[in-house]
């Protein structure tokens, strides 16, 4: 399931309606993306998530779609959210359920990967020195691509 | 055809949507991206670099040698930064 949303989750209300009445689940991986307090040694007031309304969706239901070609999996969930944030607040939550953790590790561990580098999301960072757009991180290329061969 | 910007490109363009009839010669993204940098100084810096621009055609991310055609929605952005 994907949810592209303003408002905040609860991650212990999510993870239990994920796996409520499905016995067959044996685990549960989940992943959570917080807003940081300082990037490149600059200290953040607060984050801004701007989106592609209806490519966000679109994106992130074929990477979902992608998981369960690869991954036996009983359940996804991708919250993330978009607007005005502060540090320490949620941005995104990532949760795959499996009968065994490998597939639930690997799967979440995808899912990130690939959100980061396909997602059309933009932050947009306020620091003490004004407002900057943060650039893509090669790394998270990096990250990416290992899932490529597969 | 409808066209979008996002992010960074949003702000130098200075509008986030528009709705622009295209010449007859505009066949592919690359094309297009020619053209809008004639349209003036705010559009020809913002896809003044290429290697900064990703472009989605109808919600999917296409290469620059992709083709464009009377009604699709064309969106440009910065590589994205999401997670």
């Amino acid at each position: 399931m994907i949810r592209v949303q303003r408002e905040d989750f609860d991650v212990g209300q999510e993870l239990a309606a994920l796996t409520r009445d499905r016995t067959s689940i044996g685990g549960v991986t989940s992943f959570v993306g917080l807003v940081r307090d300082v990037a490149g040694g600059e200290k953040i007031a607060s984050m801004t998530l701007e989106h592609y309304p209806g490519m966000t969706e679109k994106q992130l239901a074929e990477i979902e779609a992608e998981a369960h070609r690869r991954w036996p999996l009983d359940a996804v969930l991708v919250i993330h959210r978009y607007g005005a944030l502060k540090p320490g607040d949620r941005i995104v939550l990532v949760a795959t359920a499996s009968a065994h953790r490998d597939a639930a590790f690997e799967a979440c561990r995808f899912l990130i990967d690939w959100l980061k580098t396909k997602a059309p999301f933009w932050k947009l960072e306020e620091t003490n020195e004004g407002a900057r757009w943060v650039a893509a991180q090669a790394s998270d290329e990096v990250a990416a691509k290992r899932w490529k061969a597969d | 055809m409808k066209l979008l910007y996002f992010a960074w490109l949003r702000q130098r363009i200075g509008t986030a949507e528009e709705v622009l009839e295209l010449p007859r010669e505009v066949a592919t993204v690359a094309e297009l991206v020619s053209w809008l940098k004639t349209r003036g100084p705010a559009y020809a810096e913002a896809l003044k670099n290429p290697k900064l621009v990703r472009v989605a055609v109808n919600r999917e991310y296409v290469p620059f040698e992709h083709a464009v055609k009377p009604g699709d929605e064309v969106a440009f952005f910065p590589p994205v930064t999401g997670g």
